[in-house]
């Protein structure tokens, strides 16, 4: 997809802390109206590059365009536009949910109805809870709606699902593209790939500091991870001259367990020349690559070290 | 496009936040302990050991001993909001990520500070009405000499321990040093600045270490006026000075974290 208007430009970012580059070199668009995902392994920079665009760090070299502004040098200009959930941080003990909601909604320059938020995230029936007696899911729905109050264009989500239960994970996808249709644009870190899948227009691999792909989720599989496989139990029968069919690469039988690797029409192929040597086996089925597997390729010799 | 923030937003801002500010220290019942209770029951101690000298002449600037100390123990108030409370919950703020909120919403440095000053203000004033009504009612101690002078200089004395305490708050790397040093820092100036044992009393070195101190100077502001010796713009203005340069320095040192 080509976006039609430039929100957020990040050109050659870098930032570094005194032992450690955080950020080496990272340069990417995000278009108004697009869900944009970064994803990567622990540490490789993602929530560093992202409270770079919020204004909370500032960058050792490049330069950052949110909104056509200098989030540094030109943040009051900002404030209200953007709203940032951040991955860590608090509240004071004592101060209850709706305390924080009003709080936050009176400190910007437009506020949507803190209460309605309140029950589109599910806390109303904490809303007069202190912070320190929630639950973390309930802090990082909290931290979710305070990111919203200010009916912010640009929302920056950081592992906002982290703490979540499956049912509030989507709930709170299903409201993060309610966001978008209201038109605003969200920039979402995650580990989560069913998430970044499901959500994401784009995404970029981070990895030490650099991206390492940019793409459309379909586009990055296909690119990177091609590859199919088709599963079956085979028995104690020799399959091997399945590697001999067209599309096919690989054939590996462990035990009865048999997996094809292969790409396109593979499946068709392999289910055709079985039965026609007489098996038909029950649980004929295909893998096909997920994100994760992208991910794992591009990333996965990272987190062994 | 640009939204600038207002002056009038600004100060609605800065009024909400005390508001929150206050409230969550009347549910912190610990700090509202040492901040209240211990400047009247030391005023109690003094009372019972001094209260009924006929020898005041010598000592207390020729006064009552209460009416001596009901004044200075207006300024230990606004010391112990300043080095004990304010450096503990900044500190705590910082560490664990409340201020980084703020910053996200971009919302001004100055203005979560001056809450925190504005808060000061509400609770420095009523620890000193709570003083002044105890020494009334035990030890019968009358009203000021100039009440408008008295106000003034606790107001400025109120908003230097408060900037002292910002200022704390942004260079202690964590709340339990913050409380060490604060407590330290407090009982220090106690015993120098004619708030322990009367200044006639005390030896010259403690006398020159108490005027480095800023509580020395806000016991003679605070007590100046209460007693009927006019304002003392010297140490008003030292106050002052203290007051402002803690203010930036505090802010200066927020950017930077
Ligand atoms: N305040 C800091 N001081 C020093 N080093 C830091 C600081 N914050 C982050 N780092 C380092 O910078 C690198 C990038 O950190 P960052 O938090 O951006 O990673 P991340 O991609 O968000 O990781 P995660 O998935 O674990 O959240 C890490 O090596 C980290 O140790
Ligand atoms: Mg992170």
């Amino acid at each position: 997809m080509t976006p039609s208007e430039t929100v957020i430009r990040v050109e050659h970012l870098r930032k570094v802390y005194k032992h450690t580059i955080a950020v080496e070199d990272i340069s990417f668009d995000v278009g108004r109206g697009e869900i944009f995902g970064l994803l990567g392994s622990n540490g490789a920079g993602k929530t560093t590059t992202v409270e770079c665009l919020e204004g909370i760090r500032r960058a050792d070299g490049g330069s950052i365009r949110v909104l056509g502004l200098d989030p540094q040098r030109q943040a009051s200009a900002l404030r209200g536009r953007v709203g940032s959930q951040l991955q860590e941080s608090r509240l004071p003990d004592h101060l209850k949910v709706w305390e924080a909601l009003e709080l936050f909604a009176g400190l910007a320059p437009r506020a949507l109805d803190w209460r309605e938020l309140l029950n589109a995230w599910g806390l109303a029936e904490k809303r007069s809870s202190s912070f320190a007696s929630l639950s973390g899911g309930q802090r990082q729905r909290l931290f979710v709606a305070l990111a919203l109050v200010s009916d912010p264009e640009i929302v920056v989500l950081d592992e906002m699902t982290t703490g979540l239960d499956p049912a509030a994970r989507h709930v709170a996808w299903e409201l993060i593209e309610e966001i978008r249709d209201r038109g605003a644009t969200v920039v979402l870190v995650t580990h989560f790939m069913d998430e970044a899948e499901r959500l994401c227009d784009r995404v970029a691999v981070v990895e030490r500091g650099r991206i390492v792909a940019l793409g459309a989720p379909v586009a990055l599989i296909d690119e990177h991870a091609p590859e199919l496989r088709v599963v079956f139990t085979a028995g104690d029968r020799d399959v091997g001259w399945l590697a001999g069919l067209d599309h096919v690469r690989a054939v590996t039988q462990g035990g009865p367990r048999v997996t094809v690797h292969g790409d396109g029409p593979v499946l068709a192929l392999v289910a055709a020349a079985l039965v026609e040597r007489g098996m038909v086996p029950r649980d004929l089925r295909v893998e096909r690559p997920s994100l994760e597997d992208v991910f794992l390729g591009l990333t996965g010799h990272h987190v062994e070290d | 496009m640009q939204r600038r923030l207002h002056p009038l937003r600004a100060l609605k801002a800065v009024l909400r936040l005390t508001w929150v500010e206050l409230k969550l220290f009347v549910r912190e019942p610990t700090t509202a302990v040492f901040v209240f209770a211990f400047p009247v029951a030391l005023l109690f101690v003094m009372g019972e050991i001094f209260g009924t000298r006929g020898d005041s002449d010598l000592f207390f600037r020729g006064f009552e001993a209460m009416d001596y100390y009901v004044p200075a123990y207006f300024a230990l108030v606004a010391a112990s909001i300043g080095v004990i409370m304010l450096p503990a919950h900044l500190t705590g703020y910082r560490q664990g990520g409340v201020l980084r909120r703020f910053r996200a919403a971009l919302v001004p440095m100055w203005i979560v500070l001056g809450a925190q000053v504005a808060a000061a203000l509400v609770l420095a004033a009523l620890g000193a009405v709570l003083v002044w009504f105890f020494g009334w009612l035990v030890y019968g101690v009358s009203r000021p000499a100039d009440a408008l002078a008295v106000a003034v200089a606790f107001i400025v004395t109120t908003v230097c321990f408060a900037a002292i305490g910002a200022l704390l708050g942004a260079l202690l790397p964590a709340p339990r040093a913050a409380q060490g040093a604060g407590l330290m820092l407090f009982f220090v100036m106690l015993f120098v600045s004619g708030t322990g044992p009367p200044t006639e009393v005390m030896t010259s070195l403690m006398v020159t270490i108490g005027e480095w101190l800023p509580l020395s100077h806000a016991v003679l502001a605070i007590q100046d006026a209460w007693l009927g010796f006019g304002w003392n713009s010297t140490a008003l203005l030292i106050l002052a000075a203290v007051a402002l340069a803690a203010s930036l320095g505090a802010l200066r040192a927020y950017r930077w974290k």
